[in-house]
This record gives C-alpha cells, sequence and structure tokens, in this order.
C-alpha cells in the first residue's frame, strides 16, 4: 500500500514536470485525485483493511494527497507564471503609436476673455449683472447724463430701432437699471455685447463686447477705484504690471480717467505693442456722476460709486497679439482651435 | 488742438524739456495725440535775395536766377517756379545742403534730399531755391502767396542775406496736438491751454495786448447793430478804415503755420490767429455790401436763398440765424459768411464782427445747411460770450501792430443778458471723502487759485468762482474732478473697497458656461457672429414667408441691407461659419454658439423687443450624422437638467430635410409638452445656398426655456443591491413605426420590474420583406427588494412582448 502510494507520488511528481499548460496540470489532478483518481482508489480499497491498519493507512494517504497539493500548486504558479510571461511578450505593444483621437473643443476667445474678468472680480467679491443689448435712449443716454447732443447719439454712432430704443452703444446702459433693482450696497460687474455703427476693418467691429463695472457703497473712493483696478490688471496681465491713471472726461463719471497698464510684451520698455511708450490704454473709468446715482433714487450724500468699461475685443487682440478684429467674428476653425 | 510750444510760451513761462511737459500736461488732464517736431532736417539752407531774372536759352519754362547771399558774386540758380520776381527773399538750398522733401513731383525720402550743383538744360545751377513743402511744411499749411511755388518770405531780410534759413525764421518748433475732451471747449485755443500749462507749472498767464490808439472816429457813426432774436447771445462788432490788404508778417505766418493753417492775407491771418489764441470765431464784413450800414441778426425766411462764400446757393429754413443788412442776408450766423459782403482787394472798412451764437442752433443749421466749418464747430462746443470784446479788441490791436488799417474807438456792443460765472459751494470733506484723501483746505485753495478761480468762506466750505470760459464747472462734483487732477491721480493712494455685493450671482450665467463647458467636451467649438439678419438670409434657409423668423426687428439706420434687422434665429449665422470653413476646406466641423435673439415687440410696439438667449449647434464631417447630433443634443439636455426628452417627427420645416428633422419637445413644470427647440439635417438646397457641399446638420435650442426648466437638484437613490436580469427581443415591424413610439408603449405599461429598454439594432433587409424593418431591443428586469428569479423575469417580457404584437401587430423575429 505504501508502496502503491509512493508510486503514484513520484508518477505524478514526473508527470508534472512536464505539464506545460493549466489543461495538463489540471488533467495530473483528475489521475490522482478525481474521482476515479488513482489516490481516490487506493483511499477507497482501504475498506478492506483492518482498524489499525485504516488508521496508518489514512495517515498516510493524508500524508501522500498533501504532498500531491502541495506539488500540484507549486507546478500550476509556475505554469501560470510562465504563461502570463508569454502572453506579455505576445501582447507588447508600441507605445509611440498615436492616441485615439478625442476632440475637446474651445471656448471662444472672446468668452474666455470675458470669463477671465469675471472670474477675477468674482474672487473679489462681484456679482454679475445683465442688462438687455437693445435698450431705451434713457438709459443709454440721458440717464448717463449724456448731453442732448453727444456725438455718440448720432445715427451715424448708435443704431436705433426707434425714437426712443437703440442698441446699446456701451454696457454702461446696464448702470440704471442695476440702480433701480439691485439694493444697495453692491459690487457688479456687467458683461455683454455692445453695437456701434461701424463698418468693418482691423479694428473696429460693430459687433463687440464690453465689461462694465459697478461699485456703489457709503464710503467707496477714488482710491478704491485705483486699488480694484490696479489688481484687475496684476491677475489679468501678471503681477508685475504697473498702471497709470490719466485724467479724461465721459459725461457719467467725475472725476473720469482713463487707465494704461505697463506694457506685457516689453514690460515698459517701448515696443510695437505699446508703439513705444512702455503703456497701453486698457480702459475708461471715474467715480459715477452724482447725476447718474439720482436718477436711481440713490443717496448721493450717503452713497458714492465708480464706473468702469473695458473692450473686450481690444484686450483679447493685445493679450493674444490679434491684428486684426475681423477674425473673431470669421470663426475659422483653424483661428478658434489655437485658443485651448 | 494743435499748440505750438514756442507760440505758448509767448503767453507762459514753460522752462521745463518738451518730453517732461508733454507728460505733465497728460497728468494734469490734457491728454496728447501727438507731440512732433517741426522745422527739423533742413541743413545748409541760407536766405537769399532774387536780384536778377533770366530767360533760359534753351527752355521756355526755365529761369536762370542771380541769387544775393550776401557773397561778391551772385549764385546762379535754374528754376522753373513761375512765382518769383526780383527782390523776393527766397530760401536756397547751396550745393551739399540738405532738405526734408520731398522734391516737388517726387515721394518723400527718409533722411531727406542732398541738394547738388548740377546741369539743367545745359545751364549750370549752383542749387535750388525751395518750397514750403520741400522744407517739410505739409501742403495745405504753406502761405497761400506762395502756394505752389518757391517760398517767398515776408518782410525784408536783407540783413540776413547768406545766413542760415532755418535759424533766422527760428523754424525748429514742438507741435503738440492736445485731444481736448467734449467738457472742456475753452481749451480749444491757445490762451485756454496756457491757463492749463499755467496751472500744470505754477505760472501765471500773460494775456495779449488788446488797447488801441485813439482814433478820433467812433465804430457806431459807422455801424448799427440789432439783434432780434435770443439765439443771439452777444454781437459785438468794430470798425477799421484804411485797410491795407498784404501779407502778414512771419512772426504771424509762422505761428498759423505751426497750428496747420495756411497764411492767406494779414487781415484773413489776424482773424484766424485771434480765433486759435481766445478760441473766438471772428468775421470780416466790407462796408459797402452793408445795405444802410446795418447789421440786424434775426432768423431767415423760410425757403429764402442765400449764396455763402463758398460759392454755393442755400435754401434757408425759419430757424436758421442770420446776419442781415437793411435790405438782405449777409451771412449765416456763426457758419459762413456771404459771397455778397466778401472782403476783396480794394475793401477800404472792414467791420469786425466777434458774436456769440447760440450753439445748439449753428449746430442744427449747419447740419441743415450741409456746411461744418471751424466756426460752426467751435459755437457747437460752446464758447464764453464774455470773450467777444476781447478777440474784437485784440484783432484791432493786431490791425495796428501790422499797419495794415485804422481802428476806429469805441465797439457797438450788443449783450443783453451778460453771462456771470456761477459760484459752487464746494465742501474740503466731500472732496477728501470722494477721492480718499486728506488734502488741506489751503492746497485745495491753491490750486483753484493757480486755475484763476475765486475762493470765498471759510472752514470746510469753499465758494468758489471760475473764470468764465470754464462752462464745465456746475456743481460740487466737479471741483472734485479739478482738485483730483491737480492733486495727481498718481498721488491717491490704492486701497479695496471694504463694501460686500448684495447682489446675487446668477444662476443663468453659471448654467450658460456650464453647457459651453458640456459641448466643448463633446468636441464642439464656440463661436460668436454677428447679431444682424435680414429677409434674404432666411429666404436661403427656405424659411416660410409668414413664419415668426420674420418678425425682424428692424434698424432705422442700418449699415447695409445685409444687416438691417436683428436675428430671430441663430441658424443663420451658424450656416455661414459651416459654409466659410467648408470653403476654406476644413474637414470637419463640429460648432456652437450661445447668443441673443431678437424679436419684434408685437404687444408694444414702442416698447423693447422681445429679447431671448438661443443656443445652436452645427456640424459637418465624415463622422457626423442625425444620431451624432441627437446624441450630443441629449447629452447637453443631461447636463442641464431637463428630463424626459421626446423628438417628435418634423417634415415641414423648409430649412431640414423633410425626412430627418425633429421637434425637441419635454414637459414644463405643469406637465404640458413644450418646445426646446428644432434639429436636423440640412435641406439639401440650405446647404447648397450656404456652400456647404456635404450633408450638415443643425439645432437651435430656446435657451432660456432650458435655464426656467432646468431641474439640476441630485436626488440620491442607493445603488441597486439586487442583481438585474435582461432580455432582448427582435420585433418585426412596418417600416412606419417609429422606435420612438414603441419605447413609449412599453415604458407606459409601468411594469413594476421593467427598468430599461434600450434599442440596439435596427436591420431592414430582404429576410423580413419589403415596408418592414427588424428592430432589437434589450430590456432590463430588475426587482429591488430581491434577487428577481429568471421566471418572473420571462413572465414580464412575454407581457411586452404580447403587449406590442397586439399594439403595433409586431411579430418576434427568431
Amino acid at each position: 500500500m505504501q508502496e502503491k502510494l509512493e508510486k503514484v507520488l513520484a508518477e505524478a511528481k514526473e508527470q508534472l514536470k512536464e505539464a506545460g499548460t493549466l489543461e495538463e496540470t489540471e488533467a495530473i489532478r483528475v489521475r490522482v485525485l478525481g474521482k476515479k483518481g488513482q489516490l481516490t482508489q487506493i483511499l477507497r480499497g482501504m475498506g478492506k483493511l483492518s482498524r489499525e491498519e485504516k488508521k496508518e493507512m489514512g495517515m498516510a494517504a493524508n500524508k501522500a494527497k498533501a504532498q500531491f497539493e502541495e506539488m500540484l500548486r507549486e507546478r500550476v504558479k509556475q505554469v501560470r507564471e510562465k504563461t502570463r510571461e508569454a502572453r506579455f511578450r505576445e501582447e507588447k505593444i508600441d507605445v509611440t503609436e498615436p492616441g485615439v483621437q478625442v476632440t475637446i473643443g474651445v471656448e471662444h476667445p472672446i468668452t474666455q476673455v470675458i470669463n477671465e474678468i469675471v472670474g477675477i472680480f468674482r474672487s473679489m467679491g462681484y456679482s454679475v449683472y445683465e442688462s438687455p443689448e437693445v435698450d431705451t435712449v434713457f438709459n443709454t443716454f440721458d440717464g448717463l447724463n449724456s448731453p442732448e447732443f453727444h456725438p455718440a447719439r448720432d445715427m451715424s454712432d448708435t443704431f436705433y430701432i426707434g425714437k426712443d430704443i437703440v442698441l446699446r452703444p456701451h454696457t454702461s446702459s446696464g448702470e440704471v437699471r442695476a440702480e433701480k433693482e439691485l439694493p444697495l450696497p453692491y459690487k457688479i460687474v456687467i458683461p455683454g455685447r455692445c453695437f456701434r455703427c461701424d463698418t468693418p476693418d482691423a479694428t473696429h467691429s460693430p459687433t463687440f463686447h464690453q465689461v462694465e463695472m459697478m461699485v456703489i457703497g457709503e464710503d467707496i473712493t477714488m482710491a478704491d477705484l485705483k486699488g480694484s483696478l490696479d489688481q484687475m490688471a496684476k491677475q489679468l496681465f501678471g503681477p508685475e504690471t504697473r498702471t497709470k491713471f490719466r485724467p479724461h472726461h465721459f459725461p457719467f463719471t467725475e472725476p473720469s480717467a482713463e487707465m494704461d497698464v505697463s506694457c506685457f510684451k516689453c514690460g515698459g520698455k517701448g515696443c510695437n505693442v505699446c508703439k513705444g511708450s512702455g503703456w497701453i490704454e486698457i480702459l475708461g473709468c471715474g467715480m459715477t456722476h452724482p447725476h447718474v446715482h439720482r436718477v436711481g433714487g440713490i443717496d448721493t450724500e450717503k452713497y458714492t460709486g465708480f464706473a468702469v468699461g473695458m473692450g473686450v475685443e481690444r484686450i483679447a487682440m493685445l493679450k493674444y497679439g490679434i491684428d486684426d478684429i475681423r477674425l473673431l467674428y470669421e470663426n475659422d476653425m483653424r483661428f478658434i482651435n489655437q485658443f485651448k | 488742438m494743435i499748440v505750438s510750444v514756442n507760440w505758448l510760451k509767448d503767453y507762459v513761462d514753460i522752462d521745463v524739456p518738451v518730453k517732461e511737459f508733454c507728460d505733465r500736461m497728460i497728468m494734469s488732464g490734457s491728454n496728447i495725440e501727438t507731440c512732433t517736431e517741426i522745422g527739423t532736417g533742413i541743413s545748409g539752407v541760407k536766405v537769399g535775395r532774387i536780384d536778377k531774372i533770366e530767360k533760359h536759352p534753351d527752355a521756355d519754362k526755365l529761369v536762370v536766377c542771380g541769387i544775393n547771399i550776401g557773397e561778391d558774386n551772385l549764385l546762379q540758380v535754374v528754376t522753373g517756379a513761375g512765382n518769383i520776381f526780383e527782390g523776393a527773399f527766397v530760401p536756397v538750398a547751396v550745393h551739399g545742403s540738405v532738405i526734408p522733401g520731398p522734391l516737388h513731383g517726387q515721394p518723400k525720402t527718409e533722411g531727406g534730399v542732398k541738394i547738388t550743383r548740377g546741369k539743367l538744360r545745359g545751364v549750370e545751377s549752383d542749387g535750388m531755391l525751395c518750397s514750403a513743402q520741400e522744407l517739410g511744411f505739409d501742403d495745405k499749411v504753406a502761405p497761400m502767396f506762395s502756394k505752389d511755388g518757391i517760398w517767398i518770405l515776408p518782410g525784408n531780410w536783407d540783413e540776413q542775406l547768406g545766413q542760415d534759413f532755418a535759424e533766422c525764421l527760428a523754424l525748429e518748433d514742438s507741435v503738440v496736438d492736445f485731444e481736448i475732451t467734449p467738457n472742456r471747449p475753452d481749451c480749444l485755443s491757445m490762451l485756454g491751454m496756457a491757463r492749463e500749462a499755467a496751472a500744470t507749472f505754477g505760472k501765471t498767464v500773460r494775456y495779449p495786448d488788446t488797447e488801441c490808439e485813439k482814433a478820433g472816429e467812433n465804430a457806431a457813426d459807422y455801424i448799427r447793430v440789432s439783434v432780434r432774436s435770443e439765439l443771439c447771445k452777444r454781437y459785438t462788432a468794430r470798425v477799421i478804415r484804411d485797410v491795407k490788404i498784404g501779407q502778414s508778417p512771419w512772426w504771424m505766418q509762422k505761428r498759423l503755420m505751426a497750428a496747420g493753417m495756411r497764411p492767406i492775407n494779414n487781415m484773413v491771418d489776424i482773424t484766424n490767429f485771434v480765433m486759435l489764441e481766445y478760441g473766438q470765431p471772428l468775421h470780416a464784413f466790407d462796408i459797402r455790401s452793408l445795405a444802410g450800414g446795418e447789421i440786424i441778426v434775426d432768423t431767415a425766411k423760410e425757403g429764402e436763398h442765400f449764396t455763402t462764400l463758398d460759392g454755393t446757393e442755400r435754401t434757408l429754413h425759419a430757424d436758421n440765424l442770420m446776419i442781415n443788412d437793411a435790405e438782405k442776408p449777409v451771412a449765416v450766423a456763426g457758419v459762413m459768411g456771404g459771397l455778397n459782403s466778401e472782403i476783396v482787394e480794394d475793401t477800404d472798412t472792414v467791420v469786425i464782427e466777434s458774436a456769440n451764437f447760440l450753439g445748439s442752433s449753428v449746430r442744427l443749421t449747419a447740419k441743415a445747411l450741409g456746411m461744418r466749418t471751424e466756426a460752426s464747430g467751435r459755437y457747437e462746443k460752446g464758447i464764453d460770450p464774455n470773450l467777444c470784446s476781447a478777440a474784437a479788441d485784440r484783432v484791432c490791436k493786431l490791425v495796428e501792430m501790422l499797419g495794415c488799417g485804422r481802428v476806429l474807438d469805441g465797439s457797438v456792443d450788443v449783450y443783453p443778458n451778460p453771462e456771470k460765472a456761477p459760484t459752487v459751494m464746494a465742501r474740503v470733506s466731500r472732496i477728501n471723502k470722494v477721492l480718499g484723501t486728506d488734502i488741506s483746505r489751503e492746497q485745495m485753495v491753491s490750486y483753484f487759485n493757480g486755475l484763476e478761480m475765486k475762493v470765498e468762506g471759510e472752514g470746510d466750505e469753499m465758494y468758489i468762482t471760475p473764470p468764465t470760459v470754464r462752462q464745465d464747472l456746475l456743481e460740487e462734483v466737479d471741483y472734485v474732478e479739478e482738485v483730483a487732477r491737480m492733486y495727481g491721480y498718481d498721488n491717491l493712494p490704492m486701497t479695496l473697497p471694504d463694501t460686500s455685493s448684495a447682489a446675487p450671482f446668477p444662476k443663468d450665467w453659471d448654467l450658460r458656461e456650464l453647457a459651453r463647458v458640456t459641448l466643448c467636451g463633446m468636441g464642439a467649438n464656440e463661436i460668436q457672429t454677428y447679431s444682424f439678419s435680414n429677409d434674404k438670409v432666411l429666404d436661403q434657409c427656405r424659411i416660410d414667408q409668414d413664419s415668426w423668423e420674420r418678425n425682424f426687428v428692424r434698424m432705422i439706420n442700418p449699415m447695409g441691407e445685409d444687416t438691417s434687422a436683428l436675428r430671430t434665429i441663430l441658424t443663420p449665422g451658424m450656416l455661414e461659419v459651416l459654409g466659410r470653413n467648408y470653403a476654406r476646406n476644413i474637414e470637419a466641423v463640429r460648432a456652437y454658439e450661445i447668443g441673443n435673439t431678437f424679436m419684434k415687440n408685437l404687444l408694444e410696439p414702442d416698447g423693447l423687443p422681445d429679447e431671448s438667449c438661443n443656443l445652436s449647434i452645427g456640424c459637418y464631417g465624415e463622422k457626423e450624422n442625425f444620431f451624432t447630433l441627437k446624441g450630443i443634443v441629449c447629452a447637453l439636455l443631461d447636463k442641464m437638467g431637463i428630463g424626459e426628452l421626446t423628438f417628435v417627427t418634423e417634415s415641414e420645416y423648409g430649412l431640414y430635410h423633410p425626412g430627418r428633422c425633429a421637434r425637441i419637445m419635454t414637459r414644463d413644470r405643469n406637465g404640458d409638452d413644450t418646445e426646446l427647440g428644432i434639429m436636423g439635417e440640412l435641406h439639401p438646397d440650405v446647404a447648397e445656398n450656404f456652400g456647404i457641399g456635404t450633408r450638415a446638420y443643425c439645432a437651435e435650442l430656446f435657451f432660456d426655456l432650458i435655464l426656467t426648466l432646468s431641474d439640476r437638484e441630485v436626488q440620491y437613490r442607493h445603488p441597486p443591491k439586487y442583481p438585474a436580469t435582461s432580455r432582448d427581443m427582435a420585433l418585426i415591424v412596418d417600416e412606419d413605426l417609429e422606435v420612438g413610439k414603441i419605447e413609449a408603449a412599453v415604458k407606459e405599461m409601468e411594469a413594476g420590474i421593467l427598468e430599461d429598454i434600450r434599442l440596439f439594432d435596427v436591420y431592414r433587409g430582404e429576410q423580413v420583406g419589403r415596408g418592414k424593418k427588424s428592430v432589437a431591443f434589450s430590456l432590463t428586469y430588475r426587482n429591488n427588494d430581491r434577487t428577481l428569479t429568471d421566471e418572473e423575469a420571462d413572465r414580464a417580457h412575454a407581457e411586452v412582448v404580447e403587449m406590442l404584437k397586439e399594439r403595433f401587430h409586431a411579430v418576434l423575429r427568431d
């Protein structure tokens, strides 16, 4: 009996050595431990033995079984590893071949610039206020203290759809609406599309975008205006950016200013972008004229505020070095794709 | 406003370099467009006198001149100019000299032109006589006397013969072009700019001399003035006798040329000079043409004809203010004089008009008559009526100085309501509050004094009276600006407001951005197109003539027919972009636009139009078809929080292929069907109209409606604990039966354990027969409380199949 066991084990050991696939090791397992397997047969034959012998043989058989299982496990592991290795060799790929193309679209550069500006002001606690692109002459001119004969009111400058209705030539039209609608105090930006009677050329477009910025509060000063815009400029054009405020005139602000930023291309030394001056004019701004606050029923003694208007296309063109505004409205995919 | 720095120095001391002058003027509020050097680039050119002119032996059009340049021998110069004469003083470019050029009839060259000795038609020429243009002056400022010829200097230059021309004439100057904002018409004058410069540099203005000697004869004996319209605020007239027309002296010509004006003759030059000096337009009449020695300022008779100085006959309107004599109109007030009262060669006595007309009236008249002049422009912008007498007096003084006439005593001055400057109270505390500064009263007062303003009162209150030329200072805030610019914007501190915004950030803004990001994620590029549209483009889109898309908002003053209305939908703009890209050989395009559309306000014709935001998507390319676009639309709307989409077949919308178009529907808050938009494959004619040579697909959605219906609140549910069982079925149905109907019918059953139904194949072909199709669905069944048995799934599935067989005569395919 013992011999038989040893013989079975020895045979199995030889066979396992030869086995190269998992199918073969499985066949060996069945041959030894299956229903009709060699070891199973031997154990079955134990019925005829005495209790003493049974006990002895049982132990021997169990030991042999354990030995076999150990050999089998070992071999299976080896075979599996070998198979894996072979598979890996076979499945090797050329990782330098191109990936499957996934196209991600691009937001229009105008949108990107608006979002960037709005994002900067949002981080400074401003909200967005939106107002219609077609608005009243009152909201567009009279409410903003524009003189009765201001050239901007001319039909050669502003599109009219009625005596009292225009396509807004600036987002400032939203200021009067905001004043009438929003509870004080507030800090808002009014981004949007504007229109002027300009025949398209490299620097003019009848459709363009502005972002208006407007703050009203009890202690808003011109120093706040300067500080807020300086911070915006540094975020928009880089931390090295310096700002310069020059006196100017707008009917709806007093005092009024134009803001220049140090040239972000040359840093202020003078180059073709800043036309040698080191500075680039970016926007118009000022302390909101009391007339404009009065239109909104705001107590001008208690409240002061400031307003800023900036041209989105101008900033986009400066930022990206675009030399023709019409490119922005042509929508050539090869143009848009560059603004990833 | 063009300012010669040398001229400005006549009124105010400027002791800093031009660059610094410019920088500081900018920072005190006088913005500068350009600053240019003039009179430069000339070297070796001498002052000469033409002593001899002889005919050229071989050329009819040339002459040989003997030029005295202070040497023993005359210099021989050949010229073709026709305006020279013996005794004329001229610029002589001798051999080796350099002039800026360009030479007559030639293009300008960098670095100027070097003049060398040479032969003209066989005769030696030792240099060249120059025109003003050849010496670098613009053609439009070349003195009338020397126009189109050699520059002939006014006056006597015997002492300077042979000396350096540029130096003798003091040609070098800096010319600054100031950008004058509409609130500061007072700065459209040399004295206005002198006041600004004086305030900026802490100097005082030297005002010009206006006192004339006594003549012993009174202007009032020659002329009577009556003003019959309130459109004329003031009319001042002075009279000059024994007028002698000639060239004005070089110092005056030089100033005019630097300011961009052509010297014409002494009388014209004086009026122009004073206009530039004071900003007050002036006019001169020949007294012989003033019938009755009268000037009557009154509005015109409607339909009356009048010929202006430029020789054009004009038809007048009743609101045009005119200057008349006892019988007839002689000038359009503030715009242009009449041909009938022009100064002519033998004029002996002139009446100088220095008047103030209401700007708005001059503006309307100039516009109605279609003639904007220097004078009308100045009146429109606003002039201080107090300037009338000073400017008239200055004209007289210059006449006396130039010796070109005898100034009569006194003036006839009609000025019923003399203008006074309003005194405004401004508070030191308020100014500091607005600026965020701590400027002392003393400092502020010194700024105001520097600007020639009078300050009274004490403590916080300053009662300020400006000079009457400053018509822009009407309320306290105007003085805030005066302090700010004198203090220097640069010196204001930088702080941040400590106000927080009470306005909530709008949800719509973020949802629009979410839509953009989602669409970009699906490979679509954003486009931005013009907001304009027109009927023709809708014709090209095959939009019905009576369709709502034709409710255009039209402009009164469009730039052209193509841009005469505002867009009602975005798709035409999208199609133009697809067509443009197709024409540029771009293989595939997937794009979207989010933008406002406009519809005529039908309820209130005078009200604002209906403005609403739309979204368009468009694509073409090998991989695109109706269902790729539908996939994009569904994914976007799902992301936007729109549930329960249905696509309803549409075959009547002209823009699209009648068999490949769908209305996109959802349910509103009340559970009613509502249309979100439309999508489809372009009708081949439309594609052709827009130059798209391939199948293209578009969708247009009412984006505002999406924003309204958007519900993005997350309703969390635990992932199912028990496994699902799926069953497939393939049904043969009529070709016309829409998959959507089958799906809807299955969903309507509300079988408790049916979780999902999904189409996975559609087959058409011989095996299923003509007019039929096979549609294969996978159905998912699940019980959320326990594992489903096969029998339960089979039973539920059989019910579904049975229902479909019955309802749609579907046949189960093996």
